[in-house]
């Protein structure tokens, strides 16, 4: 078939190359799955049908020829921003969730129950420590790590009644959220009162709703990812600027290819580490391999890719095109993102699917149940399940494609400082001066609705030749480094002003923060940098973006973002269109509300224009040129 | 001459075809932009539920049309080329005869109400607006021979074993 069927699907090479052999093998893929989902759902695809009670399922008739109301009397407004509500709930509670999982390891370890698990960033330790005023002198490592660790543990519940990592916002934003009542006052709560709020016959406001909204974002944002984040660094290492190699190519053809998928680093760290064990490589040899090959796909991918040399082999839409290189023998999964398709495509190879989390199983697969108390003895034995399937590797299916392409990753907060010299007074001076314009996050899913990292590559692109610094976390990210956008020489494609900066600093002009949770630690530096300068996050010439987002817990990010006082575009519609209100409140309302607001676009390049333009009003806010 | 026909079965009354509709009689042609129109377009078919069956029902353009029989204007004519009947707003007086003589009230008013609005079998399209969005194919273009000749297979299968 001609190439360009498959260049209108993605911009990857790659991943033409690969849905040309998927499509010559039979074997069906997310794309085709959405040729026959078209036309979708209209009454979806605007918000506008409501399954919260059993009189129904009711819908509105967008064109007013029809019920205005459902049964209960609920009108647009309100089924819609119920709706969006349980979207941000289930984004949130995500986030959360896998949050909840690294604070119960750190935990773990510090109360010895998780052996395997170490403290290993002692410097980020201490000063949680500092910020939680947990006390230090005279103690160990594993007695500050327990308190840290019951200290976020409470954040999930209510005991408190408000989050401690609040103290890093600034104290106008927060201020603001006083007055709007969207303070938030527990992780777990927050999701809880949306369940609540969005049942039959309580919140029918839909400025209320949105505003619950907000506030369980902002336990997301601020509570629940930013604990992901922090105690993730503290136990396997902040991430430090180093090299990468990113896309299918990173597959090899003479050894195991073990591809962990899914977000939470707790088991693919110990699968890395037992995979360098010198019994296990010489069993890999016994079976006539090479060695054994750890590749990353999604957020867990750039966990590791964030803290070690591991290569990722992409993002969301290549999962089932990973598989069908014919050269995987085993995809270890844990949670989010994990296309259900997998267990299929898997059957037309040699693949096994592995999964591991209780939260998340998928018949078909194997289930290798994940327990921290015996981590590395349980990633063991999933190495050797994948090494025993080595031989059963079918070469005439094998292809791999040739494309790959180095990057650098590792910019955490702290790496970003120390890049600065220690503060963050060099990378403000360069904005003030205007050899930087500003900041924008690109950060998100892939969606076959956009094509293939086009929406994230051409927004990139595009603003960094803007002078604009561009951060990204997430599918965003990945789809950077296989543009080669994560490279210092990258910096040729950038603005005269972004350029000459890159290059004093020797780094790219795209900045790979981390995984989804790690949206955080753009945060972070938001608020700093606000502090520096003394006025509200939304007074700074920043944006967001989500050009290919598809996932809840993007809208999750989305309202946290845009809450914290970022304007965000977005590339794909939300399902908010079917209430005119809902989506004024979205689009302008918010602005006077929260500070920022969101724009949906789906061209990256027109989104770029208005990033720009954004980022120009807020300089001159500001009084810069 | 093909007809859109219906497998009553198959109809779950989403009413995705009435949004189809919709949209196709709009000025953007796209979900997103139709629902931002003033004033909104307007479906020409509608998801009745009956004792049994949803029924997704539009004009059935008749061969021996009462419609046609009772426009006093000429509005509504038999396009000979495409055999379906068709309304020329231009000459519609908006009396309302059209309405009380279909027998399946899918006749109904313009958004101004001065005017009869009906399906027009989407004209710039191949397949029309409702067949083509239906999610459970109730809904197909086709000649009734054919479709009949389906509902003879089904009928036969009740003589299986």
């Amino acid at each position: 078939m001609d190439k360009n069927k498959y260049a209108q699907k993605s911009i990857d090479p790659a991943t033409q190359a690969m849905l040309s052999k998927a499509e010559q093998a039979g074997v069906e893929v997310a794309w085709e799955r959405l040729e026959k989902q078209e036309p979708q759902c209209g009454f979806g695809l605007l918000g506008i049908c409501c399954r919260n009670c059993n009189m129904g399922p009711c819908r509105i008739d967008p064109f007013g020829n029809g019920a205005d109301k459902g049964i209960c009397g609920a009108n647009a407004d309100t089924i819609v921003a119920r709706n969006l509500l349980r979207t941000i709930a289930a984004g949130a509670a995500s986030h959360s969730d896998h949050g909840r999982d690294v604070v119960e390891t750190v935990l773990h370890a510090a109360e010895g129950r998780a052996p395997d698990y170490e403290i290993k960033d002692e410097e980020k330790l201490l000063a949680l420590a500092k910020e939680l005023k947990v006390p230090t002198d005279g103690r160990s490592k594993q007695e500050i790590a327990l308190d840290i660790a019951v200290k976020a543990i409470d954040e999930f519940g209510t005991r408190k009644g408000t989050l401690e990592l609040l103290g890093r916002v600034p104290p106008q934003r927060k201020e603001r959220w006083e007055k709007l009542g969207i303070v938030p006052r527990g992780i777990d709560r927050e999701v809880v009162e949306i369940m609540h709020r969005t049942h039959m016959g309580v919140d029918t406001d839909y400025v209320n709703l949105i505003l619950q909204g907000m506030r369980a974002a902002l336990s997301d944002g601020w509570g629940g990812s930013m604990w992901a984040t922090e105690l993730s660094d503290v136990l396997f290492g902040t991430p430090k600027p180093h090299k990468g190699v990113s896309n299918l190519g990173v597959l090899k053809e003479d050894e195991v290819n073990i591809v962990v998928h899914g977000h939470e680093p707790t088991l693919s760290e110990m699968i890395v580490r037992a995979a360098k064990d010198p019994q296990i490589v010489e069993f890999a040899r016994s079976q006539g391999a090479k060695g054994i090959n750890i590749c990353g796909m999604c957020c867990t991918g750039n966990e590791l890719l964030m803290r070690h040399d591991v290569p990722i082999a992409g993002n969301f839409l290549q999962q089932e095109l990973a598989i069908i290189t014919g050269a995987v023998e085993a995809m270890v999964v844990d949670v989010q993102c994990i296309m259900p398709s997998l267990t299929e495509v898997a059957g037309c190879y040699h693949t096994k699917i592995i999964s591991t989390s209780p939260k998340a199983k998928f018949p078909g697969a194997q289930h290798v149940a994940f327990n921290e108390e015996k981590a590395l003895e349980i990633a063991r034995e999933i190495v050797r399940i994948a090494v025993e399937n080595y031989p059963r590797r079918n070469k005439e299916k094998v292809f791999i494609p040739a494309e790959k392409m180095e990057f650098v990753a590792g910019f955490s907060v702290e790496a970003i400082l120390s890049a600065l010299g220690g503060s963050l007074d060099p990378l403000l001076n360069a904005i003030k001066e205007g050899n930087i314009k500003g900041i924008a996050g690109i950060v998100g899913c892939n969606n076959p609705k956009i094509k293939h990292d086009y929406g994230h590559v051409t927004l990139a692109e595009e603003l960094i030749k803007q002078d604009i610094l561009v951060v990204e976390t997430g599918c965003a990210a990945i789809a950077s480094a296989k543009a080669g956008l994560l490279l210092p020489e990258a910096a040729a494609k950038a603005g005269p002003g972004l350029r000459a900066v890159c290059e004093a600093l020797k780094i790219p002009p795209v900045l790979h923060m981390g995984s989804c949770v790690d949206i955080s630690r753009i945060m972070v530096v938001a608020a700093a940098a606000a502090r520096a300068l003394g006025v509200d996050i939304c007074d700074l010439p920043l944006a967001g973006a989500a050009p290919e987002w598809m996932s809840e817990k993007a809208v999750s990010i989305g309202a946290y973002v845009v809450a914290s006082g970022i304007f965000t575009v977005l590339g794909t519609v939300p399902p908010v269109l079917g209430s005119s209100n809902v989506a004024a409140l979205l689009t302008e309302g918010a602005k006077d509300v929260v500070g920022a607001s969101f724009a949906v676009e789906g061209d990256p390049l027109k989104a770029a224009e208005l990033i720009v333009k954004h980022i120009n009003e807020k300089r001159a806010g500001l009084g810069l040129a | 001459m093909k007809q859109i026909l219906i497998n009553l079965e198959r109809c779950l009354g989403c009413k995705t075809c009435e949004l189809a509709c919709a949209v196709e009689h709009s000025v953007s042609k796209e979900l997103f932009g139709a629902v931002c129109e003033t004033p909104s377009p307007v479906s020409r078919v509608y998801v009745e539920k009956g004792q049994q069956y949803n029924f997704p029902l539009q004009c059935r353009h008749c061969s021996d049309a009462q419609c046609i029989k009772a426009c006093i204007s000429g509005a509504m004519w038999r396009d000979e080329t495409t055999g379906l009947v068709s309304h020329s707003k231009e000459k519609c007086v908006g009396c309302w005869m059209c309405v009380m003589t279909c027998p399946f009230g899918v006749i109904i008013q313009d958004r101004g109400a001065k005017i009869a609005l009906k399906c027009d079998r989407c004209p710039e399209r191949e397949i029309p607006a409702c067949v083509a969005s239906c999610p459970t194919k109730a809904l197909s273009l086709e000649g009734v021979p054919f479709y009949a000749k389906g509902k003879r297979e089904e009928y036969l299968t009740n003589f299986k074993e």
